[in-house]
């Protein structure tokens, strides 16, 4: 699971629930890899992420790296802003762990990078 | 078609000789390319000796037909027993308007099948499926000759398998009615194929029980209970879904099967802010079809029509009757047949006996 993902994600659906993001993250294994730089994409999707949240999440599993504590003005014509952005939203990916619910702690696995957001049937 | 030599040596290349072009001729290596086709119709056995039509213009790009070839579900690493192929993938695809940056979502992912079109278009990808088994690639395997499904078999394979792993974001486990995206999240479109409840269950997590409740003890090896999800229920939520998660001007493309004969456009699923923009059929049988539905998104939703989405065909039931019907048709027609042949092979006995 990437970051990015990580970002649009909340428990909000749960009974009792109110506000359910962001997630906490428990990473046990994270992998990086590689992915093309695409600024136009990287541009389009950083009105869609809370900066906070990504931020916190990162430093959370010891990726900060030099991610900018915020959006940079302009930043669709900042190359180095929209790369670290890049790195930390797409290149960044939790295999194994756990996504915990704020409110409830309620435990969602990661396996093989995939969450598993089932709930069952009595949590509805 | 008649190939370029013929072409050259025939009379038809003079009569172009109006055309205001003064360069020599570059065959192999052409600014422009113009083309010239006669159509003769489809019955190649007895053509016309003179074409219906012609058409003459400049070739400004090709067509894709032969990713049908390149992503051919036959030599594709991961498939499920519902996966799309390629060519209505591409199509759905199209019919989206998938251009490159986009973010695209299919909330009944299965094996990922229009993801990959999406994906070749330069869309990238995310999609949910509340099947644990599939999404891990250790549902039972698809293809006929295969006992085990081979490690590794995913959805990110395919995307690797055809160089798009770039355009791979996640995919998640998730029953489509509990959703878990933010409520601001914007797609720029949505394109799936959902459960019909034909060869695969339309269920949702969920119980008909009051205050109900799991143990502590029993949690970590619970599988939630499914209760029905309602064919009307699941396309309401698809268009509310759509309502809020599309931007503006973004496209929701869905299949929607129906009964045939009972068939009309006032039956099809509407939102107050989504707009049906193009709806075709693809005939299943003689009494089913699905048709190819795209919707736009017009304008935001409010409090008020956030959930209002509105179906009224009743399929399923229909579609259940039309099929017993069939097979009660067809075992009378083969009962006949049988009887038939009992009562002319009875006959053949009693003429060798004559
Ligand atoms: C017609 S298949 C889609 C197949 C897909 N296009 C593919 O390439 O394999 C419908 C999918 O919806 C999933 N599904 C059924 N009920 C669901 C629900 N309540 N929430 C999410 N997914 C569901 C099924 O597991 C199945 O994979």
């Amino acid at each position: 699971m990437k970051l990015i993902t990580h970002n649009m994600l909340t428990s909000k659906c749960m009974k009792g629930v109110t506000v359910g993001y962001p997630l906490k993250i428990q990473a046990v294994d994270v992998k990086t890899t590689e992915v093309d730089f695409n600024p136009e994409f990287i541009s389009r999707l950083i009105p869609k992420v809370d900066w906070n949240v990504l931020c916190s999440a990162a430093e959370s599993i010891g990726y900060l790296e030099d991610l900018p504590k915020e959006v940079t003005e302009n930043y669709e014509n900042n190359v180095d802003f929209l790369k670290k952005a890049h790195r930390v939203l797409l290149e960044i990916d939790i295999i194994n762990g756990e996504l915990i619910c704020p409110e409830t702690g309620r435990k969602f696995p990661i396996n093989n990078g995939i969450p598993n957001m089932l709930l069952n049937e009595d949590e509805v | 078609m008649r190939f370029l030599e013929v072409f050259f040596m025939d009379d038809t290349f003079q009569t172009f000789s109006y055309l205001p072009f003064k360069g020599t001729v570059n065959l192999n290596n052409p600014d422009t390319h113009l083309l010239y086709l006669e159509y003769y119709g489809i019955d190649s056995n007895d053509p016309p000796s003179e074409p219906y039509y012609v058409f003459f213009g400049r070739w400004i790009t090709s067509g894709f037909r032969q990713l049908i070839r390149e992503l051919s579900l036959k030599t594709r690493k991961f498939i499920g027993n519902t996966s799309m192929d390629p060519q209505l993938s591409l199509l759905m695809a199209n019919q989206a308007q998938v251009k490159l940056g986009d973010l695209v979502l299919d909330p009944f992912v299965g094996s990922g099948s229009l993801l990959v079109a999406v994906a070749y278009f330069g869309g990238y990808v995310v999609g949910s499926d509340i099947d644990y088994l599939m999404l891990h690639g250790k549902s039972r395997p698809s293809r006929i000759k295969q006992k085990k499904r081979e490690e590794n078999e995913s959805i990110k394979a395919n995307m690797e398998q055809y160089s798009l792993q770039d355009k791979y974001i996640d995919v998640l486990i998730n029953d489509f009615a509990t959703s878990f995206w933010r409520d601001d999240i914007k797609f720029d479109s949505i394109i799936t194929d959902p459960p019909y409840g034909i060869r695969e269950a339309t269920e949702k997590v969920g119980i008909h029980k009051e205050n109900y409740s799991i143990s502590e003890k029993h949690l970590s090896t619970h599988i939630p209970a499914k209760i029905q999800y309602e064919f009307s229920e699941l396309y309401q939520d698809l268009l509310a879904f759509s309502a809020k998660h599309l931007r503006i001007g973004g496209r929701l493309v869905c299949w929607f099967p129906v009964f045939r004969e009972d068939y009309s456009e006032e039956g099809l699923p509407t939102h107050e802010c989504v707009k049906l923009v193009s709806n075709s059929e693809q005939v299943l049988s003689k009494y089913t079809s699905r048709r190819l539905l795209t919707y736009e998104k017009i304008c935001e939703p409010n409090e008020e029509n956030l959930n209002s989405a509105n179906t009224i065909a009743n399929f399923r039931n229909k579609y259940y009757k039309a099929r017993d019907e069939n097979r009660r048709e067809r075992r009378v027609k083969e009962a006949n047949i049988r009887e038939k042949n009992r009562l002319e092979a009875l006959q053949r006995q009693t003429k060798l006996s004559n």
